[in-house]
């Protein structure tokens, strides 16, 4: 039966029908909507959001270890969370297939980077399987699974914004049921020494085994004209160079990789068969740097590091057409009467009261720097409130905050969401109060983890009890209603909280318009 | 045979919904899709877009080459503009015509409607109005959609009626109704 589904859910619906039996993420775009179509659709499997990455990485390896099938997604950056468990995963392997899912951002729609996920695949020495499109989705989280048992070992699945959020119709297959209960006996768990060599040796015994698999997924289409330019066509950069030679009528050959490290026999036949190669790789230049190394100095190779791609920035299926020579399309001058539309905080939104209050008090202290964080209220950067002065990572504020009063920054200010606190601010916080730094945090409340499209938050209303127990004194604890009307009672505290010498918490807290719609319907 | 759109706005104005129903029309007539959406920071406020392909062949690429969309339905003038690079030559764009100002620097209102114009093959539709007066207040992008159904040929205006029924069942009768006077309303429009 065919289904219209997103990338994602393409995603999520091939890891049910593998016979999951429990997905452990947290939101993170483009890879939400994955565990929320299994929330919405798939109530035996456990699906309720994690703190963090790192904490659903465990569990999910605490799950493979008790003989079940589970799965963990997250943006790219969470894998920066979570890479301990994800690399030692490689060395203890797995009982139970586990699938790492890791939805990559180029172009940066929703994130401050756009580090490339098929770098930890290689590091953890672990395959990474892409897909180009929405069937291949589906396809290769289905046999991840199998894959991942017969190795013994985590598989990474990697795609990208543009597939995550692109909708076509699938092909979908039966369910598999779930794995029998049988926990691990196995040695190899306990990361002693002695132990983590012998395990480490037995991983890299394995690269032999997953290279020739890389050379069974590769397929290759070619064109039948002598010299004609070779093409290594990775991810859903196959789509876009399969429409780029369908609407110029060019020719090329094309090897069509879905799985890494890159078949090397295959890469060497198209380089031999072809007279050139153009890499075309959504992301950073992973694979062309790989070819190049395969072939050496004197093999003519293009791609994003030749500047026959952009370095930076999403494929798009124009700049493909170029790389490969074919001529422009004539489409329309851009517009005259054209202005950027940024995205901005909601009407009514609480983190606009927070910024309101903070922008009047800071005026007061010529030296004041307000650090920020990840969620919507980064929107604080932007005008018209301007605030913040950092967005860095989870949990970033308030430890910069900490380190810049360290270094006699005054007054040192933190904003951060309530979710992100959880994911990654307590830790932080206890660092401020073991070293009685002198800060003013504030965890803008919002009942939700509004920027991912209001998932349950970990700690909601739990968070005056978490600052209290890390130690933050309960005279410098605040909760607050941000509104208008309460404007001199919250700039009051604010100036009594700067001026204390220590670690001060003030907690905003208001339902995020959004999840208040939605409660109203 | 393909048509190819792009369907803009602003986030929040309901363009996912029009995708939704042609999606579903699509679907139903066994018309190959692909629709590449926006999701995340983009949806608070700022400019939002889909671009839909409907084809009777393969389709590879999620995103429209530029030059290659031959309709822009825009639920906001000046995104319509926004997008022009992508339009071929000889396409058409369908908007409504009420600008929605939440930027200090959004144009002179009649230079965006002027170049609009200027395109030739543009359709402005006052859809606030229209659903205001018609009381549907909550339809307006549906008479968007029902103005553009006059473009969308490969699916025909039966499969956009039928697909209408199909996705808002779920909300009630009178959700339905609303959505198929909706759609009339837009279908029969005369436009400027």
């Amino acid at each position: 039966m065919k289904k219209l589904l997103l990338g994602d859910e393409a995603i999520a619906l091939g890891a049910l029908h593998a016979g999951l039996s429990g997905v452990y993420a947290y939101p993170g775009t483009p890879s939400t909507e994955i565990t929320e179509y299994i929330q919405k659709n798939a109530p035996d499997v456990r699906s309720r959001w994690c703190t963090n990455e790192k904490t659903a990485m465990e569990a999910a390896l605490g799950m493979s270890y008790a003989g079940k099938r589970a799965l963990v997604c997250m943006k790219h950056v969470g894998m920066n969370v979570c890479a301990d468990a994800f690399v030692n995963a490689a060395i203890t392997g797995v009982n139970g297939g586990l699938v790492v899912l890791a939805a990559d951002d180029p172009s940066m729609h929703s994130s401050q980077n756009e580090q490339d996920s098929r770098f930890y695949g290689k590091f953890a020495l672990v395959p990474v399987l892409e897909p180009s499109d929405q069937q291949q989705a589906y396809d290769l989280a289905r046999e991840a699974f199998d894959y991942s048992e017969r190795l013994g070992l985590p598989v990474l699945l990697r795609v990208v914004t543009r597939l995550a959020h692109s909708r076509a119709a699938v092909e979908t297959g039966t369910q598999n049921p779930q794995n029998a209960f049988s926990p691990s006996s196995g040695k190899g768990w306990v990361l002693l020494p002695g132990i983590a060599r012998r395990q480490y040796a037995a991983l890299i015994a394995k690269q032999e085994q997953i290279a020739a698999d890389s050379g069974r997924r590769a397929s290759v289409e070619w064109s039948g004209a002598p010299d004609a330019l070779g093409v290594l066509a990775c991810g859903i950069g196959y789509n876009y160079v399969k429409e780029a030679l369908a609407n110029s009528g060019l020719q090329a050959n094309v090897l069509r990789i879905n799985q890494y490290p890159l078949p090397e026999a295959a890469v060497r036949e198209l380089a031999e068969r072809s007279g050139a190669l153009l890499v075309v790789e959504d992301g950073q230049p992973v694979a062309e740097t790989d070819v190049r190394a395969l072939l050496g100095a004197g093999y003519p190779v293009t791609g994003r590091l030749s500047g026959a791609l952009p370095r930076t920035g999403e494929l798009t299926p124009d700049c493909v057409a170029a790389a490969l020579g074919a001529p422009a399309a004539k489409g329309h001058a851009p517009a005259v009467n054209l202005a950027g539309r940024p995205p901005q905080l909601c009407p009514g939104c609480g983190h606009r009261d927070v910024y309101k209050a903070l922008n009047e008090v800071a005026a007061e202290f010529p030296g004041a720097r307000i650090f920020g964080d990840i969620g919507c209220y980064t929107l604080g950067a932007l005008p018209p409130f301007q605030t913040l002065s950092s967005c860095v990572d989870m949990g970033a504020s308030i430890t910069m905050a900490k380190g810049a009063a360290d270094a006699g920054l005054f007054p040192a200010i933190a904003v951060i969401g309530d979710s992100t606190f959880t994911h990654s601010g307590m830790t932080g916080l206890l660092d401020a109060v073991n070293d009685h730094a002198n800060i003013t945090v504030i965890i803008s409340d919002n009942l939700t983890t509004a920027m991912t499209g209001g998932q349950d938050s970990a700690g909601t209303s739990r968070f005056e009890a978490i600052c209290l127990g890390i130690g933050v004194e309960p005279e410098h604890l605040h909760v607050v209603v941000p509104l208008p009307a309460n404007m001199p009672e919250i700039t009051r505290i604010l100036r009594e909280e700067i001026a204390y010498p220590g670690v001060s918490v003030i907690i905003p807290r208001r339902e995020c318009m959004q999840t208040l719609k939605r409660h109203k319907k | 045979m393909k048509t190819d759109i792009i369907l803009c706005g602003v986030g929040g104005q309901g363009i996912l919904t029009i995708a939704t129903v042609i999606g579903a029309a699509a679907t139903a007539a066994g018309i190959q899709l692909k629709q590449a959406e926006v999701h995340g920071m983009s949806q608070r406020g700022g400019d939002v877009q889909s671009n839909l392909r409907l084809s009777t062949e393969a389709i590879w690429s999620d995103l429209i080459p530029q030059g290659g969309a031959d309709l822009i339905i825009s639920m906001e003038p000046m995104e319509a503009l926004r997008y022009l690079p992508w339009l071929r030559q000889g396409g058409h764009v369908i908007t409504a015509s009420t600008p929605l100002v939440n930027i200090p620097d959004y144009p002179d209102h009649t230079a965006v409607r002027d170049e609009l114009l200027a395109l030739g093959n543009v359709e402005l539709l006052d859809i606030e109005s229209l659903a205001q007066q018609n009381g549907i207040p909550r339809s307006a992008n549906i008479i968007l959609l029902g103005a553009a159904a006059r473009h969308l040929d490969i699916l025909g205006a039966d499969a956009l009626r039928e697909a209408i029924g199909t996705i808002f069942s779920a909300k009630g009768d009178a959700v339905v109704e609303a959505n198929r006077k909706a759609f009339e309303l837009g279908y029969k429009q005369p436009t400027i």
